[in-house]
């Protein structure tokens, strides 16, 4: 019956098609009659049946597990059992409302439907679970920190005459930001560039020693972060006497972030579909040609993504900047020379302190390094949200004006050699979309 | 067959004429490649180097002792590395079902409108820097599980692990300090940090689950968790054991989050929700300042004996990866 969905239900019973509009142009002297049978009518019919497997005696046997897991665990907490704490309590309601809810479905279903709905309930509160939590964690940081970031002056000045017990007019944390963008753009300044060329080794130029390379760089992101700001401690610093400073900081920080670039990028170079770099090699294309006007620009958002989430990265960690930048109330803009501060740094050592209004101070510096990390992430999200090649409708429309200015180009060139080549057909294609 | 009607198979050599720009391509490349080598063969030789000279000090008791005076008294890694691994396994007894819980709510169950957004915000939240966690647990958690784990310690204080010494069990007058900083809290912070990390590993793999055979599932009769249970997590296993691994070799490094929540304590403390521990990578941050060049070498021995368990961890994480289908699919 279904077939029929393009026949109108207010159509007749038995429909006597003579013929057709096929039919009568045809011209023939004898049309074929055709008989459609005739289907259920009315207009309940075809109605729009519901997909949700949920149905109302389900959400009654959610509703009334969790009734019965919150009073129950209540009477035990405040009348029958020694229990205290809020957190103790959820986990216990949690466990008795999933007791309660598998006894209610199991009045009426099968095993097999029970252990799904069981299921189905733990995986929900689970993913519930991280997600609240985390969300949690920003929220409590924005929350704590908003007495201090609403304070115009956190933006516009150190802390060089600040006490701890100042009030939150006073100070700020420019020293820390621009510190943290000098570090950042210092350590990105050496792990980018190095970072894209192993990948593209290791991509393009296989082999005995690329793979030893690669194995190398997969042994080296597992450095903890501290122990690379140890060797930098021990080395610039310790060896060198360079002092603690930016340049030390943001070497530290490039040692850290330089693996996990090179990983991410080599992830999305392998994503470059094999037959766009056999197609320009076959054009005749020189590997340098094909990585630069095909390999790099098809993985162009994958790459940007691995950049900025290896900037997330390097401007949140505290480890190898707490060995080596040391610690100031100044600005400084000398990465050569004199500690500088950065942004989580600040944060570590202000809330330390006892005094309430530096500890508010230290929430407020934590919230400013992740609002730049939330930034960051949602350019990151903004470029590589499309896989290797896609383009937005503008990339397109760009794309598609240089192929019809290439195909202009090359018929006027022949038109001009006299080569008998297809220009017509190019121009065709070029009118269409 | 004999040998004449067969042409003569000489292997031919490859010859690859390449311009100068070529050239000049791959001898950047080559460059770039080696020197990423060399950096990172630095980092672990000269580590290797500095720490031998505390290690060929201390000999074997650089693995028993438990305190740490490199320039007076013995020196060693006992507590540190029963410490860090102790926080480590709490980490992942915690991130791991929650990790998986929420890939499988994201891969399987959420609604469509919704999901782009959850893999958004899980992926953010593998971002958000690790002072932000330390913040939160020494300040907001610290004090909200502080009762929970007297509750443990009090119902399964008869399991040595969860005894917390200094306090009677069903003691209402227990001070609150008997419970704070302890292995436990720091675990469940690190937790916090390490699940997103495993949980977006774990639901990329999952959604790569092929259709065909969840259609044969739910075809044959299968619920969804009968079709998630015969279909899904036989073909994430790999990702589900190499998300866990990756997380816990971020477990094993992590320093601030750790540091801003313990109270440093030399001895191989076994029970996770006692006041006190001590990691390797917080020993580092701590005691770096004033140490000594011996100092600072002992303090290297240290870090290499770390960076040995993550490197062990990790490619334990590549192999189990490589060896199952789920890695298989993601190399093409």
């Amino acid at each position: 019956m279904t077939v029929l969905r393009g026949v109108q239900p207010t159509a007749a019973d038995t429909t006597e098609v003579v013929g057709g509009p096929e039919a009568t142009r045809s011209e023939g002297p004898q049309a074929h009659a055709t008989t459609v049978p005739s289907r259920p009518t009315g207009p309940n019919d075809q109605r729009r049946r519901r997909t949700s497997g949920l149905r109302r005696s389900d959400w009654f046997a959610i509703i009334g597990a969790f009734a019965a897991g919150t009073t129950t665990t209540g009477v035990l907490w405040t009348q029958l059992g020694p229990f205290t704490g809020a957190l103790g309590y959820v986990i216990v309601t949690w466990f008795v409302t999933v007791l309660c809810y598998a006894a209610l479905v199991s009045f009426d279903e099968s095993r097999a439907v029970m252990r799904d709905r069981i299921s189905a309930f733990v995986v929900h509160s689970l993913g519930l679970l991280l997600i609240a939590a985390l969300g949690f964690v920003i929220e409590y940081t924005l929350q704590r920190g908003w007495r201090a970031i609403i304070h115009l002056n956190f933006y516009t000045e150190d802390v060089r005459s600040t006490l701890a017990t100042d009030p939150l007019t006073k100070g700020g944390v420019l020293h820390a930001i621009i510190g943290t963008l000098i570090e950042l753009g210092i350590a990105l300044g050496i792990a980018v560039p190095l970072g894209l060329i192993a990948a593209i080794y290791l991509h393009e130029v296989p082999g005995r020693f690329s793979r030893f390379i690669r194995t190398v760089v997969e042994a080296m992101t597992a450095l903890p972060d501290i122990i690379a700001g140890l060797f930098i401690y021990a080395t610039l610093i310790l060896i060198f006497h360079l002092g603690p400073s930016g340049f030390a900081a943001a070497s530290a920080l490039a040692v850290t972030i330089l693996p996990i670039i090179i990983r991410a990028s080599d992830v999305v170079l392998r994503l470059v579909p094999g037959s766009l770099k056999e197609a320009s090699l076959a054009l005749g294309a020189s590997r340098w040609r094909t990585t630069w006007h095909v390999l790099l620009p098809t993985a162009r958002s994958g790459l940007a993504t691995a950049v900025i989430l290896g900037a997330a990265r390097a401007i949140g960690e505290t480890a190898p900047v707490l060995l080596t930048a040391g610690a100031t109330g100044y600005m400084n803009l000398n990465p050569l020379h004199g500690s500088m501060m950065s942004l989580p740094l600040l944060a570590f050592t202000q809330v330390q302190a006892p005094e309430k209004n530096e500890i508010a101070r230290g929430f407020g510096t934590a919230s400013v390094l992740l609002i730049l990390v939330l930034l960051l992430f949602i350019i990151a999200r903004v470029i590589g949200g499309r896989g290797p090649g896609e383009l937005t409708a503008r990339g397109r429309r760009a794309r598609a004006a240089a192929s019809r200015r290439d195909a202009r180009r090359m018929s006027a060139r022949h038109a001009h050699i006299g080569v008998a080549y297809p220009v017509t057909v190019e121009r065709q294609e070029e009118a269409g979309p | 067959m004999s040998s004449d009607m067969m042409p003569t198979q000489v292997k031919r050599k490859l010859v690859d004429n390449a311009g100068l720009a070529d050239k000049v391509f791959r001898g950047v490349a080559r460059g770039g490649g080696s020197l990423v080598l060399v950096l990172m063969v630095l980092v672990g030789t000269f580590l290797a180097y500095r720490a031998w000279q505390a290690l060929s000090a201390a000999g074997v008791s650089f693995i028993t002792t438990e305190q740490w005076n490199p320039d007076g008294g013995g020196f060693g890694i006992a507590a540190v590395i029963v410490g860090t691994v102790l926080i480590a396994f709490v980490a992942i007894a915690v991130a791991v079902p929650v990790a998986m819980g929420t890939a499988l709510y994201i891969s399987e169950y959420a609604p469509r409108r919704i999901k782009r957004t959850l893999v958004a915000l899980v992926d953010l939240m593998a971002a958000v820097p690790s002072v932000v966690f330390g913040l939160w647990g020494a300040f907001f958690l610290q004090w909200k599980i502080v009762s929970l784990s007297r509750w443990i310690s009090d119902w399964f204080g008869w399991i040595p692990i969860f005894k917390v010494g200094g306090v009677e069990r069903h003691d209402p007058l227990a001070t609150q300090t008997a419970y704070t900083s302890s292995t436990f809290i720091a675990g469940v912070v690190v937790a916090l940090m390490v699940a997103p990390i495993a949980c977006s590993v774990m639901r990329e793999a999952f959604g790569l689950a092929p259709v065909g055979e969840r259609e044969g599932a739910y075809a044959l009769g299968a619920t969804r968790w009968g079709m998630i249970r015969s279909v899904v997590l036989p073909f994430g296993r790999g990702a589900v054991v190499g998300g866990t691994m990756l997380g816990l070799g971020r477990a094993l490094g992590e320093t601030i989050a750790v540091v801003m929540i313990i109270s440093p304590r030399f001895e191989i403390q076994p029970r996770v929700l006692e006041h006190g521990t001590s990691s390797v990578s917080s020993l580092i941050a701590l005691r770096y300042g004033e140490a000594s060049p011996f100092g600072i070498s002992a303090l290297m021995a240290a870090g290499v004996a770390l960076f040995v368990l993550t490197l062990l961890v990790n490619f334990g994480a590549a192999f189990v990866v490589s060896r199952s289908r789920s890695g298989a699919v993601s190399e093409v």
